[in-house]
């Protein structure tokens, strides 16, 4: 199809000759947010659209996770055991009684896809850093972590540090140069998966995770 | 004139419909108030909206180069880059892949792109099955329709409408007409779609040049199904709908969700730039784009018109106009409705299929005024009246001067020599006002719903010369 | 329109341009236009040479048609006063779209000085001889309907408001949907009728459900439409249905003391 590429181009350039550059000023303005500030804005915006939001500590998280999974009476939870949350989980689930069974397959999800898709309740994730201003979660998944985790259980639990909120979608592009290298798949996901395509009326649930809970440790 | 008896026919049809009025009605009002909340401060939406369309025009200027730009980037990064000029070529593309992976099951993110290829036509055709996962396209593609609106494809139905669809369709599921109830249904009708589909299609909101980066922008969480659980992802789209930079990227999302649903973000963005690398446990292992042109490059001669290839899809445009709101998308008779759709089409299709689209405008402005990347709808819908009237076969606009009668033309003509030349204005008024009494009191379909207007005995004319306004 | 207009000081002399329709229908609210400029001290001249402004052709593609129409126009108005318009739509048409029309071509800088002239009514009244009316008038409800072109076009929305408040026995309603088009649309009207119909239906109901005793428009497009529609379907209170009236005739009544 190179024929096509060329005739597209030739066309586009014909016409291009004549047309004189933009005066695209790219240049903007962070907001002036303190930390205080972005946690309560991300809670905000993540609670406005159904997300649960649990304000927790790097100590106290696991323990949290522990009392909500069981709360849920999840029967199974899908974790990266050799993910950065890995160590806290298991230990907390040595510690914990009549938890949900901890789920892993450290293999390619084609291979147990089936089980992935129709067996599992939730998983939990980490992510790489958040949006203030819109509330939403920036996740690059890995190997440890693959995107389905994020995408395919009925609950998603991500766990978010407060540390890391930028401001704007445009400061986390810009302080994390996004531009000098992109991940197979880049990721933001503000709440658990809607719809409003029957007669403009929110549902949620429809084909991704019909529960996010976030926990942000501050 | 037979696009246009064949228009006003669905017209009377659509204005006939109580409950199609009533869907649209309030659907409309809805959207309209929640993009109006998602803006609270005018002046930091302006600034966003000039720097949208500057980028977008910036896009624009530069795109055979971003395009290149773009194709070496997404091959670099494993992505197969395919280049089509017409639909035939994209569909064929489309199937040739599908061909090479044995390959009879898709599912498909909501792309208008794809609709615009009509690919569910074409592969079916080849045997294929294609399924469409987005909740909106899912209910139209059970009863054979096509999108009413560009955002929300089922908007012409009610959710009893829906509910007996489900029936109908589904008869082990049990009828309800609550709308979460309806929504989980197709979610476990789908889930095993996904499961089972060998090809995921989506469309592309956003082609990072810089990067070589596919944007998608949804709710649902379909279209990173589609992106993520098959073996082989195809993401079909416009060759407009290339940007320069990665930092271009937040101001148009910003736009684009604002404007189209209100919401401060989607639910998801995904960025895809390849497909799955060495140790990855997920995500497709080919992933191909068709770049498709049906017609844009013929667009992007004209100074004027090429401003329409701005659009970022968002139906703001179409959920403020007050005749969309009436007729709904399907009268329009075009894949894409509303203003940006009367603007575009008969662009891509000819004057001559389409030229009563320019027409059905009030040129209210009240989409240009929200369109979130400034394009000029009511100044383009008035430049496409004039191409297709005008009869010096110099424009490049197809169809032009397709729309062009005798009849038509000599009455402006006629018009035109009455009111430059103020003897004859002059005395036709005057014989106005003597016969005012003459006027019949049915002029054609503007009495059917309203008095005829009413000659006043004087002109003012004639009242600002008895008053002596008429000199210095 | 984004741009902020800049308004000249209060001029001796100024042209008026009474657009067709008041020509033929509205004469009154166009006498009344130049009485108010009057009454401020400030001449008004009404060439006799003037017809349409050229928009009906303009808007139906016919652009050549068009130019011999604004060529006439032109020529009316030679000096270098003021042109004020009655209506959002005509002034729209004269000071936004003829430099449109004239792109290019040899006129085009005459054009162009002549549309930085053109004013609609309202916003003349308000920002260049600054008016302050006093309301001689009973009690009244009012609901304003602001033309498309008037509001999106010449951006003179506030200004037919800030009249109309002016006016203290004047109590301002709002309909529904206020700023939605009433379905005129010039050619519109006549090549889609059924859908302005649908719309003027609409427009209609929603004046009338908010009790207002009274329509008032800065454009008689608009007024003729959606005052034909409640006419001709009875529709208003107790069944009469809303009186119309254009806001310069409405300004001119409520504010001129009638010599009895």
């Amino acid at each position: 199809m190179s024929k096509a590429r060329d005739n597209i181009l030739a066309r586009l350039r014909a016409r291009n000759a004549e047309k004189p550059p933009v005066d695209l000023d790219r240049g903007f303005n962070s907001p002036d947010w303190n930390r205080q500030q972005r946690i309560e804005l991300f809670c905000k915006a993540m609670r406005s659209v159904r997300t649960e939001v649990h304000r927790v500590t790097a100590a106290d998280w696991p323990e949290q996770l522990a009392k909500l999974v069981k709360e849920k009476q999840l029967k199974n939870l899908l974790y990266a055991p050799a993910g950065p949350l890995a160590e806290k989980i298991e230990s907390a689930w040595r510690a914990g009684e009549e938890l949900p069974e901890l789920v892993t397959r450290e293999v390619d999800v084609d291979g147990w896809k089936e089980e992935l898709f129709f067996d599992i309740d939730a998983a939990i994730t980490s992510t790489r850093s958040a949006i203030a201003e819109v509330g939403a979660m920036i996740l690059w998944p890995t190997p440890e972590e693959p995107r389905t985790f994020s995408l395919v259980p009925p609950v998603h639990i991500a766990v978010v540090e407060a540390d890391k909120l930028h401001n704007t979608f445009a400061d986390a592009i810009a302080n994390e140069n996004w531009q000098d290298g992109m991940p197979t798949n880049a990721l933001l996901i503000s709440g658990p998966s809607k719809s409003a395509d029957i007669e403009q009326t929110l549902a949620y649930g429809v084909h991704g995770p019909v529960e996010l809970i976030v926990l942000l440790i501050e | 004139m037979q696009q246009k008896a064949e228009f006003d026919q669905r017209v009377q049809e659509a204005l006939n419909n109580p409950q199609l009025r009533s869907n649209f009605r309030i659907a409309m009002d809805g959207l309209m108030e929640k993009r109006s909340n998602a803006f609270p401060d005018k002046s930091f939406m302006e600034e966003l909206r000039v720097l949208g369309s500057k980028i977008r025009a910036n896009a624009l200027a530069k795109q055979p180069e971003l395009l290149e730009q773009l194709e070496a980037n997404c091959t670099r990064n494993g992505i197969q880059v395919h280049w089509a000029e017409t639909i035939e070529q994209a569909n064929r593309i489309v199937l040739e892949i599908m061909e090479r992976h044995n390959a009879t099951r898709m599912i498909k993110g909501k792309s208008m792109v794809s609709e615009e290829m009509e690919m569910n036509h074409f592969l079916e055709a080849q045997g294929k099955s294609c399924i469409e996962s987005d909740l909106g396209e899912y209910i139209i593609q059970l009863d054979h329709e096509t999108p009413s609106h560009i955002i929300a494809p089922a908007i012409h139905k009610s959710k009893q409408e829906i509910a007996k669809l489900f029936k109908a369709k589904h008869p082990d599921i049990p009828y309800s007409e609550d709308i979460e109830t309806m929504t989980r249904s197709a979610r476990q009708v789908l889930r095993s779609k996904f499961y089972e589909a060998e090809i995921g299609l989506s469309g592309v909101n956003f082609a990072v040049a810089e990067t070589g980066t596919l944007c998608l922008v949804e709710n649902e969480g379909n279209g990173r199904m589609c992106t993520t659980v098959p073996p082989v992802h195809i993401a079909v789209t416009g060759i407009e709908k290339v940007l320069e930079k990665l930092s271009d990227v937040p101001p148009l999302l910003k736009l684009l969700t604002r404007s189209a649903s209100g919401q401060h973000i989607s639910t998801y963005f995904n960025m895809i730039s390849s497909p799955r690398k060495p140790g990855e446990r997920d995500g497709p292992k080919e992933v191909h784009l068709v770049l498709l042109d049906n017609q844009r490059s013929k667009i992007y001669e004209d100074d004027e018109l090429f401003d329409s290839l701005r659009c970022i899809r968002c139906g703001a445009c179409m959920n403020h106009c007050p005749v969309y709101t009436r007729i709904g998308g399907h009268a329009y008779g075009s894949l894409i409705p509303g203003p940006i759709g009367s603007c575009i089409e008969p662009q891509k299709f000819g004057l001559d299929k389409f030229g009563v689209l320019p027409t059905a405008s009030t040129l209210c402005g009240a989409c240009g005024e929200v369109c979130p990347v400034k394009i000029p709808l009511p100044k383009l819908l008035h430049r496409l009246r004039y191409e297709q009237v005008r009869d010096d076969h110099t424009g490049a606009t197809n169809g032009q001067g397709s729309q062009r009668s005798g009849k038509e033309a000599m009455i402006w003509k006629l018009w035109s020599w009455a009111h430059a030349n103020p003897a004859v204005y002059r005395s036709g008024t005057r014989l106005a006002s003597l016969f005012r009494g003459a006027i019949p009191n049915k002029i054609g379909p503007w009495t059917r719903v309203r008095t005829a207007p009413k000659i006043a005995p004087k002109s003012l004319h004639q009242l600002a010369r008895e008053e002596g306004f008429d000199h210095e | 329109m984004s741009l902020i207009q800049h308004y000249p000081d209060r001029p001796e002399k100024v042209y008026f341009f009474g657009t067709c329709l008041i020509d033929l229908l509205y004469p009154q609210a166009g006498l009344a236009g130049m009485r108010l400029i009057q009454r401020e001290g400030v001449q008004v001249i009404f060439p006799q040479d003037q017809t349409c402004c050229g928009q009906p052709a303009w808007n139906s593609g016919y652009r050549n048609e068009t130019r011999a129409v604004v060529l006439n126009q032109i020529r009316c108005f030679p000096k270098d006063y003021p042109i004020v318009v009655p209506s959002g739509s005509c002034a729209g048409m004269m000071r936004h779209h003829y430099p449109e029309v004239f792109k290019g071509k040899p006129e085009e800088a005459l054009v162009n000085e002549f549309s930085q002239r053109v004013f609609e009514l309202t916003e003349f009244l308000v920002h260049v001889l600054k008016i302050e009316l006093k309301d001689l008038g009973e009690p009244v409800k009012v609901a304003l309907h602001t033309a498309c072109s008037a509001r999106r076009e010449m951006g003179v929305a506030d200004e037919h408001e800030a009249l109309l408040r002016q006016l203290g026995n004047v109590q301002l309603v709002e309909q529904a949907r206020k700023a939605e088009c009433c379905g005129f649309g010039g050619t519109f009207a006549v090549k889609h009728p059924d859908i302005s119909a649908a719309m003027v239906a609409d427009k209609a109901q929603a004046i009338s459900d908010t009790g207002a005793d009274q329509l008032v428009s800065g454009d008689c497009g608009c007024l003729m439409n959606i005052t034909g529609h409640m006419e001709h379907q009875g529709i208003g209170p107790r069944n009469h249905h809303i009186k119309g009236q254009h806001i310069a005739s409405f300004l001119w009544e409520r504010t001129h003391a009638t010599k009895s």
